[in-house]
C-alpha cells in the first residue's frame, strides 16, 4: 500500500482512510493480519503513536480487531469498512457539486464534465 | 502517562541576554516532541539545561523527577549539535566506549545498525563522510535504552537520503515508554513523525500543541505556520 498523505490535514483520519480504503477495496481480507504498529510508521513516515490511536479508533468502530501478542487484524465482517468508505464517497459527491454549484454551474452541466473527465 | 520532563520558570542568562525567559514546560512519557523555533530562539540553551550542561540562573529542570546531575544523565541520552566523538578512534572503539560508559547501551544494537550501513568496526571515523559520522553519533544515542533521547538538530546540513535514514532510526527505536525531543529548524522533514511541538522564540514558550490539533485548527501543515508565525 502507498502511504500517501497530505501536509494540510490531521495524519490519524488520513490513516484510518487508507486503510479502511484497503479493506474495502478487497486489499485486506476479512480476518487477515494488518501490518503492525511498527511497520505502517515505518513505511508511512509517522509517530507509531498515531499509528496505534487510528488503529484503536478502527477497533472501536469494528472494523479491525486485535489479539493480544499477535497484533491487529481486519474483522470477518467487512460490512464497517465498506459503509465507510462509501459514507466517504458521498460526502466528497457533495462537496464537489457544491463546488461547481457555487460557480453557478447548471447540474446538466456538471454531469457532463464528470463524464468527460471520466472518460478521459 | 507521567511528566518526564518538567521545567518551572526556567530562566538562564548569559552576560546581559536572557536567553531563556521564566518558561514553563512539561513533556509526557512515551512522547515524540519537536522543538522548533529559528536560530538564537533557545533550543540549545533549553537542551544544555536538560542535560546539565548549564545550570538555571531562575527556575527548575526535573528530569524523571531529578535535578539534571549523575542520577539523570543515566536515563538521558543526548545527541549535540556538533560532533562529540575522538574522530582518531576507530567505530569498534567509540562502540566500546560507550558500553563501558553507559550501563543502558546495547552494543548488538548498534552493531546490526552499523552492519546495515556497511560501516566496518576498524575504521577510524575521521575517514567517514560528514554523513556516516553523523548517522554514527545517532546510532550510539539510540542504541541505548535511555527513558529521554535529546537529538539538537539530527537532520542539519544531511542530504535528503540521510535525513530519511535518520527518521526511520528513530521511529524504528522509538521505545514506547520513553520519549524523544527533537530541536530543528527543518520541520516540514519531521512534522509527521512528531507527536507534538513546542514552539520557541526569544526566550519564550509560544505554543506547544499536537501536529493534528494544528492541522485541525489551522487547516495547514506545522511547517507552513511556523512559517507564518516566524514571518519578519
Amino acid at each position: 500500500m502507498e502511504w500517501k498523505l497530505d501536509k494540510d490535514r490531521p495524519i490519524c483520519p488520513q490513516l484510518m482512510e487508507l486503510i479502511v480504503t484497503g479493506i474495502a477495496g478487497g486489499e485486506y481480507a476479512a480476518g487477515e493480519k494488518l501490518l503492525s504498529v511498527r511497520e505502517v510508521a515505518l513505511q508511512a513516515g509517522v509517530n507509531p503513536n498515531t499509528v496505534q490511536k487510528a488503529f484503536s479508533e478502527m477497533e472501536r468502530d469494528g472494523m479491525i480487531f486485535s489479539r493480544a501478542g499477535s497484533g491487529w487484524f481486519v474483522a470477518e465482517d467487512t460490512g464497517k469498512a465498506v459503509e465507510r468508505v462509501e459514507t466517504l464517497a458521498r460526502t466528497r459527491t457533495e462537496e464537489y457539486v457544491s463546488g461547481m454549484r457555487a460557480l453557478r454551474k447548471e447540474d446538466a452541466d456538471i454531469l457532463r464534465m464528470v463524464e468527460e473527465v471520466c472518460h478521459e | 502517562m507521567s511528566e518526564l520532563v518538567r521545567c518551572e520558570k526556567l530562566t538562564k542568562i548569559y552576560d546581559r541576554t536572557v536567553a531563556l525567559d521564566h518558561i514553563d514546560l512539561t513533556v509526557e512519557n512515551g512522547k515524540i516532541v519537536g522543538l522548533l523555533g529559528p536560530n538564537g530562539s533557545g533550543k540549545t540553551t533549553l537542551i544544555k539545561l536538560l542535560t546539565g550542561l548549564l545550570t538555571p540562573d531562575e527556575g527548575a529542570v526535573l528530569v524523571d523527577g531529578n535535578a539534571p546531575g549523575p542520577e539523570t544523565k543515566k536515563v538521558v541520552a543526548y545527541l549535540p549539535d556538533r560532533n562529540f566523538l575522538n574522530t582518531y578512534m576507530k567505530v569498534g572503539e567509540i562502540v566500546q566506549y560507550f558500553e563501558d560508559f553507559y550501563e543502558d547501551f546495547k552494543p548488538e544494537r548498534a552493531y546490526r545498525m552499523l552492519e546495515e550501513l556497511g560501516i566496518e568496526k576498524d575504521v577510524q571515523l575521521k575517514t567517514l563522510s560528514k554523513g556516516n559520522k553523523e548517522k554514527v553519533a545517532l546510532i550510539l544515542t539510540m542504541s541505548r535504552d535511555a527513558k529521554l533521547y535529546v537529538l539538537d538538530e539530527p537532520i542539519a546540513g544531511v542530504d535528503p537520503a540521510t535525513r530519511d535514514y535518520i527518521i526511520r532510526t528513530i521511529i524504528s527505536n522509538y521505545q514506547p515508554e520513553a520519549s524523544v525531543l527533537i530541536s530543528t529548524h527543518l520541520i516540514s522533514d519531521v512534522e509527521s513523525v512528531l507527536d507534538e511541538v513546542i514552539f520557541i522564540q526569544n526566550g519564550t514558550i509560544l505554543l506547544q500543541k499536537t501536529v493534528d490539533e494544528i492541522r485541525e485548527e489551522k487547516g495547514m501543515s506545522v511547517d507552513a505556520m511556523f512559517r507564518e508565525v516566524f514571518r519578519w
